[in-house]
């Protein structure tokens, strides 16, 4: 016991850094686990487009940005300890990239008072901000990526879907398990089939979800997958002969590292997506110059312009822009993690604001209100090249369903609100 | 010098019986309880709950609770994790289905129902051992949690197949959900590991435990000598899930406070408490404390010390924990095959005699 408390003292110890005067972020990144060969991308692009604002901007509205970092192996408990350790440090806002971490954080971050920006994962209801007033999850979420990909192949299939089937593979998670309450909605009103295929974590083993998608010989298959199992299930999808044009997969599944290992048979495999993809804009420019040249980019810097980086890129440009946001309504540079949070609620993208960033048409125009915590939910769906080795969007961003996704979305927020005694509300 | 017994005159039996025999070691523990109860709950703030307290304190009980089975009574499982499920599905359901009574009962009943459950999966024992039997309770490891994915009953029908806790008082002190304060979860779940070894150390030094060590021992020299296998399997089986029911209970409520299943009760978490008492001695309940010690706090100060303290890469840290962690388990388990409690076995024994060995 006397080691344990010694042992205990030398690590509170350690962790109780100095606190920084500066505006402090976190990344929860997993460079580790399972999960790593899509959290490093995302970690990268969040870390280096901060470093991007302290080498060229000299940070935000004159105040450098301290990024702490701490590893979570996508794991729950890990995410608790990386939480506390930094919460302490005047964290402003945290991005969690793990359904279950969001969740974990959900309340504890609403009761600590700082704000939780879950894009494009995490609550799918945390929209209803009048409920969860910390939480965020613009620009779109997972009932978003649902209803847009049903909307997709009823543009392909001339506007029906009556008597087709449509096979969901997802994670065995709470975040695979998202779409479906929307998927069933759907298939009541466009009147298809859905049938549902669990794949337990990590998702190295599909062959029986595999089989029995050639038994039953569904005509597209949506995916919410994650990790090897991207990779696993492309892999399938390509043993099976599925055609890969009707194989959908959400942004989490759209990666360079899903799709490569299936080689030249992975060409035509689509995925949404709520940003562009690719470097033709101006930031990656910004990013040679005064990031990679000088040594400071983030890993090994050799993921900058895929998917996940984009994605992390974005992320952090729109916290940047969400403290901008703040700055400018409380007049302070320095500002708190409430603060932060009024900016978040009060943060406006649109045209000229990305152009002016070295990002012109990178993601959807949006802006974010009390009542509305997760943007309009503009989603493309773009589509793999296996020959040039990219992606390219093949549609304009489009709207998902509101008529089928509002009812949902209140619902879940009342069940949140009754189970955790909230009177919603704006104040 | 210290821990001698010279001097130390017992006048009942009863004195004689005791726990700690050797007044320094009872008065170490004393101080020990002392610290834990008045002193730490003053200073401890929510990193050192979060991070550090409540998961010691947590897999404690849950190591005590294999090590009654795996160390005292020789049975070797692999369930741990499918185990601490049912504990915290069925605080889960007892917390939304009855909110008025007190939490406190609802650990205990998670406790009582998951010793059920373990009976029922305990009951392949009778007939097969070893390697066989680790095997069977490695199916009640996938059965369970592939059964709380499955059953929208066991989560209330929620979305997201997740489980989260609504606040729970007692005398007033919120111990679940967002709006704890540290030292309210912190004393819940001291109360219990102090409870629970308690009864555990009791029952391994009286008529119970001396059967579970006969039938560990040799079972079948034990039945002639009129153990009776089926009550001595049974009751290990049944006194080991509680006390790893109510460890899944706080980990759920008190720790976690949102939980799905498949990725916090996996099978990594039946090991990392199987690992915990091998390291730290199997059949020891100080082993138990030393092991879940070990585990949960040497990563955390790795983490600390390589990231906060050297600042390196967080990935290379991550990378070189595992390696560290892993060397000194190997380094512990050569230098002392019977973990940690031995080693602190052999330096007491050493500290009777210093600084005059003979």
């Amino acid at each position: 016991m006397k080691k344990t408390f010694i042992t205990a003292a030398v690590a509170g110890l350690l962790a109780a850094a100095p606190a920084m005067a500066e505006l402090t972020f976190t990344a929860l990144s997993y460079r580790t686990g399972p999960y790593a060969a899509n959290g490093i991308p995302f970690a990268d692009g969040y870390q280096d487009y901060f470093t991007l604002l302290n080498e060229r901007d000299g940070g935000i509205g004159g105040e450098k940005v301290n990024l702490l970092e701490c590893e979570t192996g996508y794991n729950t408990e890990k995410g608790v300890e990386c939480y506390e350790a930094t919460k302490g440090q005047g964290a402003l806002v945290y991005q969690p990239l793990s359904t279950g971490i969001t969740y974990q954080l959900i309340p504890k971050a609403t009761a600590d008072g700082i704000p939780v920006h879950s894009m494009g994962y995490g609550r799918t209801s945390a929209k209803n901000g009048e409920v969860f007033r910390n939480i965020f999850n613009y620009p779109a979420n997972y009932w978003d990526g649902a209803s847009v990909a049903i909307k997709h192949l009823l543009d392909v299939n001339d506007g029906s879907l009556e008597g087709k089937k449509i096979a969901l593979v997802y994670h065995n998670s709470a975040y695979g398990k998202e779409p479906i309450r929307t998927l069933e909605e759907a298939a009541k009103k466009h009147g298809f089939e859905l049938s549902l295929l669990p794949v337990d974590h990590p998702g190295q083993e599909q062959k029986s979800q595999w089989l029995q998608i050639r038994r039953e010989k569904p005509d597209f298959v949506l995916m919410w997958g994650w990790g090897v199992m991207n990779q696993v299930a492309i892999q399938e999808a390509v043993n099976i002969r599925f055609p890969m044009e009707n194989f959908i997969g959400i942004w989490w599944s759209g990666s360079e590292n899903d799709v490569l290992p299936a080689g030249d048979k992975a060409n035509g495999y689509k995925a949404l997506t709520f940003h562009n993809v690719g470097m033709d804009f101006p930031v990656f420019d910004d990013i040679q110059k005064h990031v990679v040249d000088s040594g400071k980019a983030a890993g090994a810097g050799d993921q900058i312009g895929t998917a996940l980086y984009n994605r992390g890129l974005y992320a952090a440009m729109l916290a940047a822009e969400a403290a901008k946001t703040a700055q400018e309504i409380h007049g302070v540079a320095a500002i708190t993690p409430a603060q932060m949070r009024d900016g978040m609620e009060n943060l406006v993208i649109d045209e000229p604001k990305m152009a002016s960033l070295g990002l012109p048409g990178f993601g959807p125009s949006f802006s974010v209100s009390c009542q509305n915590h997760g943007g309009d939910g503009m989603v493309a769906v773009s589509q793999w090249d296996a020959s040039a080795k990219s992606w390219g969007l093949i549609t304009e961003f489009a709207q998902s369903d509101q008529d089928i996704l509002n009812p949902l979305i209140d619902e879940d927020s009342a069940a949140f609100a009754a189970e955790n005694a909230i009177t919603p509300g704006c104040n | 010098m210290f821990y001698r017994e010279a001097g130390d005159f017992k006048t009942s039996y009863v004195d004689d019986n005791q726990t700690f025999p050797i007044k320094f070691d009872r008065y170490r523990y004393y101080f020990v309880l002392f610290i834990a109860f008045a002193i730490i709950p003053l200073m401890i703030n929510s990193y050192w709950v979060k991070a550090i307290f409540l998961p010691f304190l947590i897999y404690s009980i849950a190591a005590i609770g294999l090590n009654i089975l795996v160390g005292y009574c020789g049975q070797v499982s692999l369930g741990t994790g499918g185990f601490m499920a049912v504990g915290a599905y069925a605080v889960y359901k007892l917390m939304t289905a009855f909110p008025e009574i007190n939490i406190l009962f609802h650990v205990l009943i998670a406790g009582g129902i998951t010793s059920i459950v373990g009976v029922l999966f305990g009951l392949p024992s009778l007939r097969i051992k070893g390697f066989y039997l680790a095997v069977a309770t490695l199916a009640a490891q996938f059965f369970l949690v592939w059964l709380f994915n499955r059953v929208p009953w066991f989560y209330n029908y929620s979305a997201s197949g997740q489980i989260s806790a609504p606040e729970r008082t007692i005398f007033g002190i919120a111990v679940t959900g967002p709006n704890t304060q540290s030292w309210a979860t912190y004393m819940f779940c001291l109360v219990f590991l102090t409870f629970c070894a308690i009864i555990a150390r009791n029952l391994t030094r009286g008529a119970v435990g001396r059967k579970w060590m006969a039938i560990r021992d040799m079972d079948i020299a034990a039945e002639i000598i009129g153990v009776n296998p089926l009550s001595a399997k049974m009751t290990a089986f049944a006194v080991s899930s509680f006390f790893i029911g109510i460890a899944g209970a706080l980990f759920f409520a008190v720790y976690l406070g949102a939980v799905e299943v498949g990725e916090v009760f996996g099978i990594n978490k039946s090991f990392l408490v199987l690992f915990m008492i091998i390291i730290g001695g199997l059949g020891s309940i100080f082993g138990s404390f030393a092991g879940a010690a070990f585990l949960v706090l040497l990563p955390v100060f790795l983490k600390n010390f390589l990231v906060g303290a050297l600042g390196w890469p967080t990935d290379l840290a991550a990378h070189l924990e595992f390696m560290i962690v892993g060397g000194l388990i190997v380094v512990f388990l050569i230098a002392e095959p019977h973990g940690l409690a031995q080693l602190w076995r052999v330096a007491k024994e050493k500290l009777r005699l210093w600084p005059f060995p003979y």
